[in-house]
């Protein structure tokens, strides 16, 4: 995977920029300044102990968290806001919506429709927010829940599903809009260890085939050998990025160090 | 003097008939609306706009801090004197809006309840796959908001039956009023009343039969079923909709490890 990345073409698109980002939530500030670039097709995963800012941050590209200050770009657009003058102001819920349509998010705790099949899970989002004709969508759904390993429980309630099988159908049900960006919280966080793997792995799978995405984990294996780009963040700071090798063989900050000995 | 056959004579009498039935419809009808505009209002009470949040609070208030019967008569006996046509209601018409709009300051609270209880999770999803909260509301928070609605709902329903005795006061023929035109000219107003009474008591204790079988129906603990899918009517009753298959709970001790 890193071997693929030094030889990207010279025009690699930024798929996401972060500038300056502040977030405070009352008069705690969460996040104190975190600038960081996502290109195309790169795999990002962000590591760090728990309050340091990572999930918030990640909730912050597709603005369920809004910003105090500093600016998110998704594939050049400005998230949230939009400038006026001098002033950024924020965007109405239809844009924001419509930006968010662009990105999928994976959640810990999945986040399934209880009341709709694995299917009509999966097929909501387009057919509701892109106007996608059911069979169109149902086939779609289809496809990917074959992806996942799934094809055989569409007509599965949520409930009947073990914890690997719902994150999936969650995976591929923010795959069903076509975004350009992944998200992932802390996706198997919540999973029993042996169905962590087969959650890795359909990520694994995603990243291989070029998908961005941004991955908050404290999965170090996954980090390891999927990852393009580590990033280590502590007290609402980014610390330390870089490549796998470096940031877990040769850790530059003291921090980072004493993080690491105690997962790894 | 008291006249068991006075009691039997009037008991399935068409005008007891009559005025059952009213009693019955005006119910189902103030119920209705009132769920409807009590969600409505839940909604607009949720939301952090001030716009929206503090007219609904305004009004939650105003008609659970009022007596329904004071209620029932600003609409037809105060609101005639200010002689604006609009505002002028018949007592047919004064009574369902009176029942409904008291109706639906409670249904907001328990609507409101339901709504939160639905887990926060389940908005953040929607709002990731690009729905606007509205959207999100309708497809996916309130159908889940609904199976936590049902048995206080049911409740209210059958406070209604009775409460709905009050629009006797503004003249409607229903149960109440009924009872009370047919006593008093012939003398035998206790007899009357508890015809009335025992009507009463058949239409809630069916309703709570209903009530039970619907929210077995809708297995409201939770204890073995799927959420129902399926329009409105099945959310709420269990009746007609798609339900997954049951699977067996397996015995203690018996779980393989598949999944």
């Amino acid at each position: 995977m890193t071997m693929l990345s030094s030889e990207r073409q010279p025009a690699a698109y930024e798929m996401v920029r972060a500038e300056d980002v502040h977030k405070h939530f009352g008069h705690v500030e969460v996040l104190k300044g975190i600038s960081m670039v996502v290109h195309r097709g790169d795999t990002v995963v962000i590591i760090g102990p728990s309050g340091s800012g990572k999930t918030t941050f990640l909730r912050c590209l597709n603005h369920l968290e809004k910003i105090s200050s500093g600016r998110i770009y998704i594939d050049g657009h400005l998230i949230g806001y939009r400038q006026e003058g001098d002033r950024l102001v924020e965007e109405s819920e239809r844009v924001i919506a419509r930006q968010r349509a662009e990105i999928g998010m994976v959640f810990q705790r999945f986040n399934l429709f209880p009341h709709l099949t694995a299917l009509e899970n999966v097929i909501e989002a387009p057919i509701h927010v892109r106007r996608m004709p059911r069979a169109q969508a149902e086939e779609q759904a289809m496809e990917l829940l074959r992806k996942v390993g799934l094809a055989d429980k569409a007509h599965a309630y949520p409930h009947r599903l073990s914890g690997g099988q719902q994150q999936r159908v969650a995976i591929a049900r923010a795959l069903a809009m076509n975004p350009k960006l992944m998200l992932f919280d802390e996706a198997t966080s919540a999973l029993d260890p042996e169905l962590v793997g087969e959650v890795l792995k359909v990520m694994r799978q995603l990243a291989d085939e070029g998908m961005t995405m941004v991955v908050v984990t404290h999965e170090m294996g996954f980090a390891r050998e999927v990852a393009d780009r580590i990033i280590f963040m502590d007290y609402g700071v980014i610390v330390e990025e870089g490549p796998p090798e470096q940031i877990f063989n040769e850790p530059r900050h003291e921090r980072t160090r004493a993080f690491l000995s105690m997962i790894l | 003097m008291f006249d068991w056959s006075q009691v039997w004579k009037y008991l399935f009498s068409g005008v007891m008939l009559q005025g059952a039935w009213v009693t019955l419809w005006i119910s189902v009808v103030s119920q209705a609306l009132g769920v409807i505009l009590g969600t409505l209002l839940a909604i607009m009470r949720i939301s952090r706009n001030p716009i929206l949040n503090l007219p609904a609070r305004f009004y939650i208030w105003i008609f659970r801090g009022s007596p329904l019967l004071v209620q029932l008569l600003i609409l037809y006996e105060g609101l005639p004197q200010l002689r604006i046509p609009l505002l002028t209601f018949t007592a047919l018409e004064a009574a369902i809006l009176g029942l409904s709009l008291n109706e639906a300051a409670y249904m907001a609270e328990i609507v409101r309840a339901g709504i939160l209880s639905v887990d926060p999770g389940q908005m953040e999803a929607a709002k990731s796959l690009g729905m606007t909260y509205s959207l999100a509301m309708r497809r996916i928070i309130l159908p889940q908001a609904a199976r936590v609605v049902v048995p206080p709902l049911g409740n209210e329903f059958n406070n209604m039956l009775k409460s709905s005795s009050l629009v006797s006061f503004l003249g409607v023929v229903e149960l109440t009023r009924t009872a009370e035109l047919y006593g008093a000219p012939t003398f035998s107003v206790l007899e009357l009343l508890i015809a009335a009474t025992f009507w009463y008591l058949i239409m809630t204790t069916i309703w709570g039969y209903v009530q039970n079988l619907i929210e077995r129906n809708l297995d409201v603990d939770r204890k073995q079923s799927a959420p129902f899918s399926g329009g409105w009517l099945q959310r709420f009753t269990g009746f007609g909709a798609r339900r997954a298959p049951k699977v067996p709970v397996p015995a203690a001790g018996s779980l393989t490890g598949t999944h």
